[in-house]
């Protein structure tokens, strides 16, 4: 990346790094090129690492500088020990994993903060492709055919919650967002939940 | 660059350099060379000396914090970046080192030594042995991976670098790497361990055996006594590089190169000849490789690969060797490399994260198998340039 480009980020990315405190320990899985690590080594002095999928993310990360790995989410958490980490980021990434609620516990095991988004798959648009379209939603946030997806685990926020509150997973900060990646204002709970693109929760383990 | 010749101070009795043969004494007056020693051995023998023949490039700035070790693989040898005085052949990694290169000159004081064992001017088979008079042979101690790390860590002592910024190295160069980090993690600020693995693995001991055994059922080995008996095992040597180099390349890159092309003739001859143009280019490799290559070392580098197992240093858990490592490592492999597969660089990766260490793995895309980390590949060096600036950024290095 440019260093032009290196002065922002993208507006959800920006909102994972609020919640971050300065100077911690940071595992950001499905780091793709590394734009977030690079962002929070350089305006908060954390000491970060990275896992990517692709080897294309991993190699631009790597050559940035960047400590990353080629790994996945479902299997190579495992490799960590306990308490590694301050945080440990999941953007974007949760609904593709074969065992979202092992790869939670992996990142409650890893870190004492885990910093998740997803796409909310009860979204009035997604409900209203369904119900009156009939066919499987695609939208911005969902843009693939259901046979090439590779989201596997689609939820919505209130099932993310649920998930939480079963594993007794304790909810810091919990934002709604546009589909754009854009704040909304605190809604109720069911008004988040028909309203929000994409859900971003902090995290912590009890 | 300096070619000064440094002559040893302290020269043992006699004339150390009798049983060299030229390549090697090219090697040496071509080298830096100093005696250093004692040295305690894995399997329990001292060496009182022992020399180690080096080159170095650049310039070690005056906090002494810019030197970078590179660490040779099984038939390589010291001259990294300059032409190599016994085959005429430039630098072998000068895609790697030089003006412009991931540790260019300008910036890094690049220091790369002969093994122990090797026949390039350090100490091995060739020498003679201060006890008999006569060259070592097969009377010269077993040595290991450690056992060349330790001869390179009082290089360095002589050098006066307490700390390195980085150890590089591919196959037996990154078993190097592996073994530095672990025996000395205060010395080595950046680790990049490339087609490399923790352990040799059974396939590799099996070839590194066919090999030895093609030189030793030559009769011109004589028990690897040939200096005595004016004889080269040749044809043994020979085909030990031959089936090694198959090992080096892959199957899709050898038939992209070759396939069932016909060498200099129309039609198959109907005999042994080298028909087809992959013999032909075997031939070669085994034929120039004997000119620039002593059986004998051959045989003793090649057994402390098979007996490097890093795990079996510490307990039996390779994670143990990293364990509080300061250093920060990347790890690289490439797709189409059999002889050290992406797995094998992958298990020290997990390693290394079980013990929470800075580590960065990136697996190449190539058909070009193991000798990959050799040859041109741009996305190689993109990666190991961006990791030499990120970490001379994290050492202060301008």
């Amino acid at each position: 990346m440019s260093p032009a480009e290196r002065g922002k980020i993208r507006l959800d990315l920006q909102l994972i790094a609020d919640m971050i405190e300065p100077g911690t320990r940071v595992l950001d899985v499905g780091c793709g090129d590394g734009a977030l690590l690079d962002y929070l080594q350089r305006e908060k002095r954390i000491d970060g690492r990275g896992m990517e999928l692709s080897q294309a993310g991993v190699n631009a990360a790597v050559a940035n500088g960047l400590s990353v790995i080629q790994g996945d989410a479902d299997t190579d958490l495992a490799h960590y020990p306990d308490n590694s980490f301050d945080y440990v980021v999941l953007s974007q990434t949760l609904q593709a994993t074969r065992e979202p609620r092992r790869v939670l516990e992996q990142m409650l095991r890893v870190g004492e903060h885990a910093v998740v988004s997803f796409p909310n798959f009860a979204h009035w648009q997604v409900r209203a492709r369904l119900v009156f379209g009939g066919r499987m939603p695609e939208t911005d946030a969902l843009p693939h055919k259901w046979y090439d997806t590779p989201n596997i685990h689609l939820c919505s926020i209130d099932d993310f919650r649920a998930l939480c509150a079963e594993m007794g997973v304790t909810i810091e900060k919990a934002l709604t967002l546009s589909r754009h990646g854009r704040p909304l204002p605190n809604l109720p709970l069911p008004l988040a939940n028909l309203l929000g693109g994409q859900g971003l929760f902090l995290l912590r383990r009890r | 660059m300096d070619t000064a010749v440094q002559h040893p101070t302290d020269t043992p009795p006699g004339d150390p350099l009798a049983g060299l043969t030229p390549a090697a004494r090219r090697a040496l007056d071509a080298s830096h060379s100093v005696w250093l020693g004692p040295l305690k051995l894995d399997c329990g023998i001292e060496l009182a000396r022992h020399r180690v023949a080096y080159r170095t490039y650049g310039t070690l700035n005056a906090d002494r914090s810019n030197a970078a070790l590179i660490c040779h693989a099984l038939t390589m040898d010291q001259f990294v970046a300059d032409t190599n005085p016994v085959t005429g052949k430039e630098g072998w990694w000068l895609s790697l080192v030089g003006p412009g290169r991931p540790l260019d000159i300008s910036k890094y004081f690049v220091i790369c030594a002969n093994v122990l064992g090797g026949c390039m001017g350090s100490t091995g088979p060739l020498d003679i042995n201060p006890a008999t008079g006569g060259r070592y042979n097969l009377s010269f101690p077993m040595v290991t991976i450690r056992d060349m790390v330790n001869a390179q860590a009082q290089l360095l002592d002589h050098l006066g670098i307490e700390s390195l910024f980085c150890v590089v190295g591919g196959s037996m160069g990154g078993m190097q790497v592996l073994q530095w980090a672990a025996s000395y993690p205060d010395r080595v600020f950046a680790a990049l361990p490339i087609a490399t693995a923790a352990r040799h693995s059974a396939q590799n001991i099996a070839f590194h055996e066919v090999g030895r055994q093609a030189i030793m059922a030559d009769p011109g080995w004589h028990g690897g006594d040939y200096g005595a008996h004016g004889t080269v095992p040749a044809r043994g040597l020979a085909v030990a590089r031959m089936t090694a180099h198959i090992t080096y390349l892959s199957e899709s890159a050898l038939q992209r190169k070759f396939g069932r092309n016909l060498q200099d003739r129309a039609a198959v001859g109907y005999s042994f000849d080298a028909d087809f143009q992959v013999e032909s280019y075997l031939h070669y490799q085994g034929k120039s490789f004997v000119e620039r290559f002593d059986a004998n070392a051959y045989l003793y580098i090649t057994r402390a690969m098979d007996y490097f197992d890093l795990a079996a240093e510490y307990g039996g858990t390779l994670a143990t060797a990293f364990r509080g490592s300061k250093t920060r490592f990347c790890v690289m492999s490439f797709t189409s490399d059999w002889l050290f597969p992406t797995h094998e660089n992958r298990e020290v990766v997990k390693a290394l994260n079980a013990v929470a260490a800075n580590v960065s793995f990136v697996e190449v895309e190539t058909d070009k198998g193991h000798d990959a980390f050799l040859l041109d590949e741009p996305e190689m060096f993109r990666t190991l340039d961006g990791f030499l600036r990120g970490a001379a950024n994290a050492r202060g290095l301008k």
